[in-house]
């Protein structure tokens, strides 16, 4: 429709070369060019980068820390001086060991780690080649790109959450954010902290929380333990397990710690922080059981429900996710770790959240699929090394399988809400919110209960209630399909400045 | 069954509303959940402004009224705000451009008011210096999309609409005549002898199933979403040449500042417009243009996070008009869909208009510039 | 092997920290040891919640501990939503409580 300001237009033609991104690349600097580039330099980064430089790869590390070691590795800042940062830690030699060898190649410029740079987003140039956008700097304000040609994603995972009635009191914690903190900074939350949610890393928390001296009064575990027992098979072919476990076990009793199991907090007391929380019995679908409830003081409650992987950029690259047995989706992995697009692979928890042993195999895996794809094979000696991880990797995600099996939450949980319980904390909506939602306005999705009362839309993005909000939409769902994981077009907030600046001179 | 509607967005909303209303029983049947489509990305704009004298002009016009009357109807978490829109110009050549469509837009039934540089500073105060001038309209408003979109439907639903979402047509049913007979879906059949199409981007696939050509085609356009924000921006503000992105033709990648609050805090930033199908993945370039405007447009952003970025495709017809009214080709097929980025906006009078044509009431307005038939003639 | 039990995690890793500074928590000095987080700085000093939320002005703190939540956001040297949890406490930064979206000052 022709139009008085139709003028502009002239100026449009020539904006539209910007939608290429071989022009972007152009415009901006050149960003840095590495062989493979490495997401996250937890356990399976870690792995994967000293792997692929030993190899004699060109390896550029990307990572949001400071410090390499991912969540599982944290490790106190060197000012606080420990001298003993091990006793926070099982198998710490193995990171030594890593960090050892990315120290080296750090040194020889086979490896240059990007730290404090968080990935924003990925997109693929015209040739093939990935360009990975990053924030940096105090503020994380300054942007930087890296231009590789293969990807190694190893992005982690973070805690799942169940809301229950009084979770938002200051002093409720994750459970994995209590042990960050303990490693990172020597803090605790309190001084008397219930454990509690779901999974085996609850049994680590507890511990790590006792040894660093605190007094934890129970470990509150939704499922039952038992439930391993009905796979001997995957059992059996992981003794390390079952070792690891009894140790736990130990460790708990010697610091008279009680294990309360088909048990969950289904009320958290206090004013202004945590006084108290009530522990309910639950029966096998999670539905808490009238009467049962106990009312134990404690000063905090670290609670978590299993883990999450973190998909974003995997999503960004396009690569194709399924559904896990846990309830959590996973970036589709072959045997040689990769996945559905080309010359992107990805290890550890990003194909299924499977603990720090699988994300080390499969982040050397990864790398020797990578090796053997630029030379085109193997030798000998890695072929065999390759052929060992692979079978510890199918021995592992069995495991991991059963775990996720064992201590998905069960469809009861949603009882134990009532209409006041916030379940997304940054917009600060209701259960009953969402109920309306579903019940009145139609909603039976993530998406449209998120459009409808702005369950995610907050400062995480849905990171913290984006499981939930899927179960109490698809418990109220008319039989439409789940959907896939929650999409993340920006990995993480980026300063408008900082994405203007990435506009080229138009 | 009088009517079975094809489509929850908001269009398809606000047809049931309207023909519910007019006593007809009716169906709504979408393959995805309420607001799942252009809808639920949009950013809930009811505008005059950005709408030059001709008959879309006249939609807009008779919806402002109808969005008003709704908004008293309708429960407040719809979030209309009639917060008028303000165009600004950055040269004095685009805002004598912006000045000559005012004027235009003025006979046309439109409230404009020029606006000096100083004037524009009160208005909004954080933008940016040295601009030439702009517009004022007060008629331009907004919503929440999804929000409007449920409790229309709602509201239909109560004066007995059936609701079926996740259900998706994959027929139209027909008599020996031709003449619609309704829909078959993926869960079996729904008999009216009124079908509207009210599918939105994907309307075109729709009037296929009917054996007519509709080119309807997807426009993307992405949102940026800041961190949530005191009320830094009170109207909806564009920059002039937004208009003539908004009616050109062209396949290539347009964008113009657009920039508004929200009740809930975050700002949003638009607009971008590309042909590009149905591609899903984020365009760095497009994102980065959209930033570089708005922090141009107001430099307060600067320092601002986006946190979000979505896109969506807007139902596009090569003649910028909307498809509305019955289809001669089909009997008792009618299309409501084609809308591009103006959908919520242009709902309500869409609705009527339907619904007074299924009823064979005179329609408020000539239908013949959205005749679903007129791109046959290509 | 029984280890005897810590009373705090610097004892159980043996911490041998550098030199004690301040930070100021609406306005009242708060011990950090070098290489703390803000957020591990206030959670030592007993202080659990740093910010009020923007619908209920409900108190929060810490939750995720490590950067995923957003929950931690407080005003650092008059920079509002930095996330506590992160950030390294520096001698001499000022955090302040946060109050609902804490842009207040660009309201005015």
């Amino acid at each position: 429709m022709p139009h008085s300001t139709d003028e502009p237009g002239a100026r449009e033609t020539g904006r539209a070369e910007v939608g290429q991104v071989d022009q972007v690349a152009e415009v901006a600097e050149v960003p840095e060019f590495a062989e493979v580039a490495v997401v996250g330099a937890g356990p399976a980064g870690l792995a994967a980068a000293v792997t692929a430089a030993d190899h004699g790869l060109d390896v550029v590390l990307l990572d949001a820390a400071d410090a390499p070691g991912g969540q599982y590795y944290r490790s106190p800042a060197d000012g606080l001086g420990a001298t003993r940062p091990g006793r926070l830690h099982h198998h710490w030699h193995t990171f030594t060991e890593l960090s050892a060898r990315l120290a080296a190649h750090r040194d020889s410029g086979a490896i240059r780690h990007l730290a404090g740079h968080q990935v924003w987003t990925v997109e693929r140039t015209g040739d093939g080649d990935w360009i990975l956008h990053a924030v940096t700097g105090g503020d994380q304000e300054t942007r930087t790109a890296v231009r590789a040609r293969r990807m190694v994603l190893a992005t982690g995972a973070h805690e799942r959450q169940l809301p229950f009635p009084g979770w938002t009191l200051p002093g409720v914690v994750s459970a994995a954010g209590a042990q960050a903190m303990l490693k990172s900074g020597l803090v605790l939350p309190g001084r008397r902290i219930v454990v509690a949610g779901s999974g085996p890393l609850l049994q680590a928390v507890a511990v790590s929380l006792t040894r660093a001296g605190a007094r934890v009064p129970a470990l509150v575990e939704a499922a039952g333990y038992g439930a391993y027992a009905r796979a001997p098979r995957v059992l059996a072919g992981n003794p390390g397990k079952a070792v690891e476990g009894a140790r736990f076990g130990a460790a708990l009793a010697r610091a008279r710690v009680r294990v309360l199991t088909h048990r969950a907090v289904t009320e958290v007391h206090g004013d202004e922080r945590v006084e108290a929380v009530t522990v309910s019995r639950v029966d096998h679908r999670w539905r808490p059981v009238a009467g049962t409830g106990r009312r134990i003081a404690c000063d905090a409650l670290a609670v978590g429900h299993g883990l999450v992987p973190q998909l974003e950029l995997a999503l960004a690259a396009g690569c194709v996710t399924r559904p896990g047995l846990d309830g959590t989706h996973a970036v589709v992995l072959d045997a040689r770790l990769g996945t559905t697009v080309p010359g992107v692979w990805a290890a550890g928890e990003s194909g299924g959240v499977g603990g720090v042993e699988l994300a080390l195999c499969e982040g050397e895996l990864a790398a020797l699929s990578i090796i053997r794809e630029v030379r085109g094979g193997v030798r000998g000696q890695e072929a065999r090394r390759a052929i060992a991880l692979g079978r510890s990797r199918n021995r592992l995600r069995a495991f991991a399988a059963l775990m996720g099996t064992v201590h998905r939450p069960g469809a009861g949980w949603s009882e134990w809400l009532t209409g006041d319980t916030e379940v997304c904390r940054c917009e600060e909506v209701t259960a009953g919110r969402i109920r309306t939602a579903c019940e009145e306005l139609g909603a039976g999705d993530t998406r449209t209960v998120k459009l409808l009362t702005r369950a995610g839309m907050g400062w995480c993005q849905g990171r913290t209630c984006g499981f939930a909000v899927r179960e109490l939409a698809t418990a109220h769902g008319t039989g439409q399909e789940p959907g896939g994981p929650d999409r993340r077009p920006l990995a993480c907030p980026v300063k408008l400045s900082t994405l203007a600046d990435l506009d080229g001179p138009g | 069954m009088d009517v079975v509607i094809v489509g929850a967005g908001v269009v398809g909303a606000a047809c049931a509303h309207y023909t519910s209303r007019s006593g007809l029983s009716v169906a709504v049947v979408d393959r995805g959940p309420v607001a799942g489509g252009t809808t639920g990305s949009g950013e809930g704009n009811l505008l005059v402004s950005d709408k030059v004298p001709g008959p879309e002009l006249e939609l807009a016009l008779l919806s402002a009224t109808l969005w008003q009357q709704l908004s008293e109807e309708l429960p407040p978490d719809i979030e209309y705000e009639l917060k008028g829109g303000v165009v600004v110009a950055a040269s004095q050549d685009s805002l004598a451009a912006l000045s000559m469509t005012a004027t235009g837009q003025r006979r046309a039934g439109v409230e404009a008011y020029h606006v000096t540089p100083d004037r524009l500073r009160d208005m909004e105060p954080h933008l940016a210096p040295h601009l030439a001038g702009g517009c004022h309209y007060p008629q331009d408003a907004q919503v929440q999309p999804a929000v409007a979109a449920s409790e229309l439907l709602r509201s239909a639903g109560r004066r007995g609409a059936l609701l079926c979402p996740g259900e998706e047509v994959v027929g139209i049913l027909t008599d020996s005549r031709g003449a619609v007979r309704g829909v078959r879906t993926t869960r079996g059949e729904l008999r009216a002898p009124v079908v509207v199409n009210a599918a939105g981007t994907w309307g075109g696939d729709l009037a296929a199933l009917a054996g007519v050509h509709l080119p309807v085609l997807p426009r993307r356009g992405f949102v940026l979403v800041t961190e949530p924000l005191p009320r830094l921006i009170r109207h909806k503000v564009y920059a002039a040449e937004y208009v003539a992105d908004v009616s050109s033709g062209s396949a290539a990648l347009q964008t113009s500042p657009v920039v508004e609050g929200t009740p809930s805090g975050p700002v949003l930033i638009g607009a971008s417009r590309e042909r590009v199908g149905f591609d899903r993945t984020l365009s760095v370039p497009v994102v980065a243009r959209l930033a570089a405007q708005a922090a141009a447009l107001f430099p307060v952003l600067g320092d601002v996070r986006v946190m979000r970025a979505y896109h969506g495709f807007r139902p596009y017809l090569p003649d910028h008009l909307p498809a509305i009214g019955p289809d001669p080709r089909v009997p008792g097929l009618f299309h409501a869909c084609g809308h591009e980025g103006a959908g919520i906006g242009l709902a309500p009078a869409t609705g009527q208009l339907i619904a007074d044509a299924i009823r064979g009431k005179r329609p408020a307005l000539d239908l013949a510039p959205f005749a679903p038939e007129r791109f046959d003639a290509e | 092997m029984r280890r005897t039990r810590a009373r705090t995690p610097a004892e159980l890793v043996g911490s041998e920290p550098g030199p004690e500074f301040q930070l100021s928590f609406d306005g009242r000095p708060v011990p950090v040891l070098p290489g703390q987080t803000i957020a591990a700085a206030l959670w030592s000093a007993g202080i659990l919640s740093w910010r009020t939320t923007r619908v209920h002005g409900r108190p929060r703190g810490a939750f995720c501990g490590i950067g995923a939540c957003y929950d931690c956001l407080a005003t650092v040297n008059g920079r509002p939503n930095q996330r506590a949890c992160l950030l390294p406490a520096r001698p001499g930064d000022t955090i302040t409580t946060q109050e609902g979206d804490g842009h207040a000052a660009l309201d005015g």
